[in-house]
């Protein structure tokens, strides 16, 4: 009996998982889950879901799950995974592909509301900060 | 210095955070730059550096602001003498965004012909030929730290200062200009104004950046990990290249405070600001009222107010 078992990404979300890798330019079957990005995570302490299970999360293609987690919006492209992955992945990079994918599917789903923010807290703000949120959280 | 006699002249890119909030990082530069004889000539019509490296594949459109600028760099060196195909910026956001675009620019010959097609209304073309310098770059490579040190005219004696990198100055290490881990060029600077760098193991972690616009919650527990690793190595202040990061680790304490009773109030500066203190320029380098936490009892504290 051949019991040989091959694991791909050609099934289950291949579509997504193909998009992933060409907005982000990374191959998401390269990690082998050493957790190195997850360990180094200055904002992991804030996610639901760490780093490398976004990483594996989008290996299976699982896009409906991954897009609803708040972990991709906690991401600041600090690039402390990048920098030490063993395996080379920019992490950040495919969590911005997340982003990208989320912001740009037609439901336009924002995770910023600068203008709910009081008149005060937005005034003290310095611009760095509003425009790179603004570039990073909104369509 | 290669020529003690004629001052040198370098183009200066402010960035935006550096003509509002951060005034301070601003005048600091500026005046501790021409104690050291260098000439800083601001760019004319320079715009937005890009603010964030967008880090998709394919993403010409937010590279053309970044690039616009060379194009400002080309500008100025055809029309002053002595200037040279390079620039300076003290922000290192602003510094980051430009290094990362122009690298891009320089490696992928098709963006950057797309992207001068863009900007069809400039007579100057772009050709990579641009070299974007972060201000702690051009002190240690060009100017040189023994130099600068012969400029103090008002050591920082026993000043105890926890040197913060953050992330764009060191990440990714196509930007960095020192050690990605454990970078040690705003030490070896702080040494040469006389003042003494205390260890730092929270010196390359991230600050939490803009989620600091709708959560200032979670700036207050980066806040008080990052400053209260400063104030367990007794630093009187921790110096920041960022107007972020200092918007944040400054602004921020009374949140910090508010989480953790314990948390220690320390003042943040930027490293110009030491630089301007140590060359003993005036009040209106320091613009020490633009600050959340004043720095002056600290600097009295060591002879320094």
């Amino acid at each position: 009996m051949d019991t040989t078992l091959r694991i791909n990404s050609a099934h289950v979300g291949s579509s997504f998982v193909a998009r992933i890798e060409k907005i982000s330019g990374q191959k998401l079957l390269a990690c082998y889950q050493c957790g190195k990005c997850s360990a180094g995570c200055p904002m992991a302490a804030y996610m639901d879901v760490l780093p490398n299970q976004m990483i594996r999360m989008a290996q299976l293609g699982m896009q409906q799950q991954l897009l609803a987690t708040n972990a991709i919006w906690m991401c600041v492209s600090c690039l402390t995974c990048n920098s030490r992955c063993p395996k080379g992945i920019k992490i950040a990079e495919v969590i911005e592909a997340l982003r990208k994918t989320a912001l740009n599917d037609g439901q336009r789903d924002d995770h910023l509301k600068i203008m709910e923010l009081s008149p005060e807290a937005r005034s003290v703000l310095p611009p760095i900060a509003t425009i790179s949120a603004m570039r990073k959280l909104t369509s | 210095m290669g020529n003690e006699n004629k001052p040198m002249k370098l183009a200066y890119y402010p960035g935006c955070t550096l003509k509002n909030q951060a005034t301070n990082f601003d005048v600091s530069t500026v005046s501790s730059m021409a104690k050291l004889d260098v000439e800083v000539e601001e760019l004319d019509r320079w715009n937005c550096c890009g603010t964030v490296h967008a880090l998709d594949s394919d993403n010409v459109m937010n590279r053309v602001a970044p690039i616009t600028n060379m194009i400002r760099v080309k500008e100025a060196q055809a029309r002053m003498e002595g200037m040279a195909s390079e620039f300076m910026t003290s922000c290192a956001m602003c510094y980051n965004t430009l290094k990362r675009a122009n690298i891009e620019v320089k490696q992928r010959a098709d963006v950057l012909a797309t992207i001068n097609d863009l900007l069809y209304l400039d007579e100057i073309k772009y050709e990579g030929d641009v070299e974007v310098l972060h201000l702690l770059e051009y002190l240690r490579d060009r100017v040189g730290f023994d130099s600068l040190a012969k400029k103090v005219t008002k050591p920082l004696e026993g000043l105890r200062v926890a040197c913060y990198y953050g992330c764009l100055l060191v990440r990714p290490k196509e930007v960095a200009f020192d050690d990605v881990e454990n970078p040690m060029v705003m030490e070896n600077l702080i040494r040469a104004l006389g003042a003494t760098p205390v260890d730092f193991s929270h010196k390359t972690e991230c600050c939490g950046a803009y989620q600091t616009v709708d959560k200032p919650e979670i700036i207050a527990d980066r806040t008080d990990r990052i400053m209260g690793s400063a104030n367990e190595e007794l630093a009187d202040l921790v110096v920041v290249s960022c107007p972020l990061c200092a918007f944040n680790l400054d602004f921020r304490q009374d949140d910090a405070k508010r989480l953790n009773p314990d948390f220690h109030n320390m003042p943040v500066l930027y490293f110009t600001q030491l630089m301007a203190l140590a060359f003993d320029c005036d009040d209106a380098a320091l613009r020490f009222d633009l600050h959340h936490i004043d720095p002056l009892p600290v600097l009295k504290a060591r002879g320094l107010g």
